[in-house]
């Protein structure tokens, strides 16, 4: 690049205002830095991703640097934009959790819960879903979200060098996926969670991978406190950057670790309960930094509380084995005792033999359900629960039809990219990796 | 669980807070989804149906099964008079008193408290909203458009999630244009995170935000045509052919 007043590319007879700068010519590093050294007072617009390996998929940074100092930043979005919203209102309302759970790809359990809760709202069952149910459901979010905390972590370790809490993290979710596996059939984008109940009961080896799993987490997260939390590169980096107190997060709509990490104890799950979360036993974990290291603690901490609730949970599912997992509604309930074939397909032998040899009523069920779907009365609902990112919630909007007439998912992430810039202007711009690695966006939930 | 807190008691969240139990306890029953069970606040007026289903099918496919003359009305839950019960009163009674005249209708559905406002009084109801200590709904967590094509006069509505970390109390607010003038005033002043929120509003709906600093399409390309979200916007999709029939995109398939 070289600096002149020649614009090679002007038309004819227009004139030049300014420095023109040309890929052309080439030159000396030396005489090019020097010769920019002169002009100081000059910035430098930098587009940092969509396609960065530190934006977290396809976020796309408008950055304008003085040096190395960001002057200001500006997140640019959409470049996952699938129109989920737009294509659920021609689906039914049973087909809304196979398209919820592939927004925010990275906990896709909370999605497919905060879709579900609304939409039982809507139908007035909120009452009648099963208790194994919503047990099944609190054990799949919280194991969900120490795998998000993990990648959390991970990443962000690895944006910032430490490349062993990647593999580590990874190592550790992988455990969590072979469960979400052997229980959905899918390591992500599962649609176990459907209105009424869940999909499909634990398989029967369910609890045995699961104290498995459980005591896998028990021996391998200490790891990463004891890479991190006194770790001097990390505490480095992370300390005093990102800073957003409490009324900014207010402000801004901010919700999660990044809000705890400014003190205040704020949980849907303490705070407004769902899903049975008052009979469990945990503790919501603050910090006091408002920083990145703040919210890398409290996401540390807060897969101890997670694991302390999948072991409950645990317990209350060998307690319960045998009861439904799904409402008993014929009008509502898809089929929910699903087994795998041998050609790899899950019919339900049971269910199969029911509704073609033994009763009318129920294959009629079963055909409106699968063909039509179930009517939903009238109205609007919006359910939020605490996913590892913060607040998601669901507003959905049912005409009385067998589609949803509105279905709008509030993912924490889109709120929290707007307090980039806050976080941001004024660092350095290395630092604006570790910023954007604390909020956590997961661009598959911010753009839909 | 906690002592019962009454509306405009004041709980400090300007002191960090080191230890989860000494945090603010605001109601941690769920005072949104439990309403008064006892009481079933009055319904002032008979539910307007929207819109008018015919049939089995649908329309525009042949109907042999003999069902083709039944006819559903669309029916919103209907507008309720106070009292409502449990908090719901006062946050209504207390807007009532700071804002002349605020509501079109209150509608409280499935436990959830919902005021329609004006669009004229918006931005003095939401400042209102957030900064009278009784009221406090400090967070607005979302912003959702919403187009109704039947209802004439106010097809576009946008929708106002807001939370009261306070009082540990959910609301919602409901406004409406008419399409023909898609002018809603912004509230990005009063509550900035409705700054992202309205862009989407206006990407996906087309609802011009009056005031907001920057109303640009956020989703979709600069220079995309229409707004997509809109029920007169087509899907799209392809026939899709398979062992000799025709499987039609999936907006134009049977809907019942």
């Amino acid at each position: 690049m070289s600096a002149q007043h020649t614009d090679y590319y002007a038309a004819p007879g227009e004139e030049t205002e300014g420095t023109v700068y040309t890929a052309m010519g080439g030159g000396d590093w030396g005489d090019i830095a020097s010769e920019q050294a002169e002009r100081g007072d000059e910035t430098l617009v930098i587009n940092m991703g969509p396609q960065h390996p530190s934006t977290h998929g396809v976020l796309r940074l408008m950055v304008e640097c003085d040096g190395e100092t960001v002057q200001s930043i500006r997140p640019g979005i959409g470049f996952l934009h699938t129109g989920i919203e737009k294509n659920m209102e021609y689906r039914s309302w049973t087909q809304g959790t196979t398209f919820v759970t592939r927004m925010d790809y990275v906990a896709p359990i909370f999605n497919e819960v905060a879709y579900c809760l609304a939409v039982e709202r809507l139908l007035g069952i909120e009452d009648q879903v099963p208790e194994r149910a919503s047990d099944i459901r609190v054990l799949m979010m919280e194991l969900n979200r120490i795998a998000s905390h993990l990648v959390a972590i991970g990443t962000g370790g690895m944006e910032i060098g430490a490349l062993t809490v990647m593999t580590i993290g990874f190592r550790e979710r992988e455990m969590i996926l072979d469960f979400f596996e052997a229980v959905t059939g899918l390591r992500m984008n599962h649609a176990y969670v459907r209105p009424g109940g869940v999909a499909n009961d634990l398989p029967e080896t369910g609890i045995a991978q699961l104290r498995d799993v459980i005591a896998w987490l028990d021996k391998h997260i200490p790891e990463y406190a004891a890479f991190c939390n006194e770790n001097p590169i990390f505490k480095g980096r992370m300390c005093g950057i990102g800073v957003q107190d409490l009324s900014a997060c207010f402000a801004l709509g901010v919700t999660g670790p990044v809000l705890r990490s400014t003190g205040y104890a704020w949980d849907l799950r303490k705070q407004q309960p769902y899903c049975g979360y008052e009979n469990y036993d945990f503790d919501v974990i603050t910090w006091d930094t408002s920083d990145a290291y703040g919210r890398f603690r409290v996401r540390l901490d807060e897969m101890w509380e997670s694991l302390k609730i999948v072991k409950q949970a645990t317990d209350r599912l060998e307690a319960s084995t045998g009861q439904p997992v799904m409402i008993d509604d014929p009008k509502i309930a898809w089929p929910a005792t699903l087994a795998v074939g041998p050609d790899g397909q899950g019919n339900s032998h049971e269910h199969i033999k029911h509704i073609m040899g033994e009763s009318m009523e129920a294959l009629i069920h079963h055909f409106k359900l699968v063909t039509e779907g179930f009517r939903v009365p009238a109205g609007q609902a919006y359910v939020p629960i605490e996913s590892p990112k913060g607040e998601i919630a669901c507003h959905v909007v049912s005409d009385g039809g067998t589609k949803p007439f509105r279905c709008h998912l509030r993912d924490p992430g889109f709120n929290h990219l707007q307090s980039v810039p806050i976080q941001c202007e004024g660092g350095m711009l290395a630092d604006v990796v570790v910023a954007i690695g604390s909020l956590d966006p997961v661009m598959g939930g911010v753009d839909r | 669980m906690s002592d019962p807190k009454l509306p405009g008691e004041e709980k400090s969240i300007d002191k960090p807070v080191m230890d989860p139990e000494a945090s603010p306890k605001a109601g941690v029953e769920r005072e949104d989804a439990q309403p008064d069970p006892e009481l079933t606040p009055a319904i002032i007026e008979a539910p307007k149906p929207i819109a008018v289903k015919k049939g089995m099918w649908g329309s525009g496919t042949g109907d042999t099964s003999g069902y083709g003359r039944i006819v559903k009305p669309v029916e919103w839950p209907a507008p309720s008079a106070p009292p409502y019960g449990s908090w719901f009163d006062g946050v209504h009674d207390r807007l009532a008193a700071l804002v002349a005249d605020p509501f079109i209708k209150v509608v409280l559905d499935r436990g959830e408290l919902t005021f329609h406002i004006p669009r004229a009084k918006l931005v003095e109801v939401m400042q209102a909203l957030r900064d009278d200590a009784q009221l406090r709904f400090e967070f607005c967590a979302s912003v959702s458009g919403v187009h109704y094509p039947q209802a004439a006069g106010e097809e576009l509505h946008v929708v106002y999630h807001l939370q009261s970390m306070t009082h540990n109390r959910r609301l919602r607010v409901e406004t409406s244009c008419p399409e023909a003038d898609a002018h809603v005033p912004s509230i990005v002043a009063v509550y900035p995170a409705a700054d992202w929120h309205e862009r989407e509003a206006w990407d996906m709906f087309g609802i011009i935000f009056d005031g907001h600093p920057h109303l640009t399409r956020i989703l979709m390309p600069d220079d995309w045509v229409g707004h997509p979200q809109r029920k007169d916007y087509p899907l799209g999709g392809i026939p899709i052919e398979y062992k000799g029939t025709t499987v039609p995109p999936v907006d134009q398939r049977r809907s019942y």
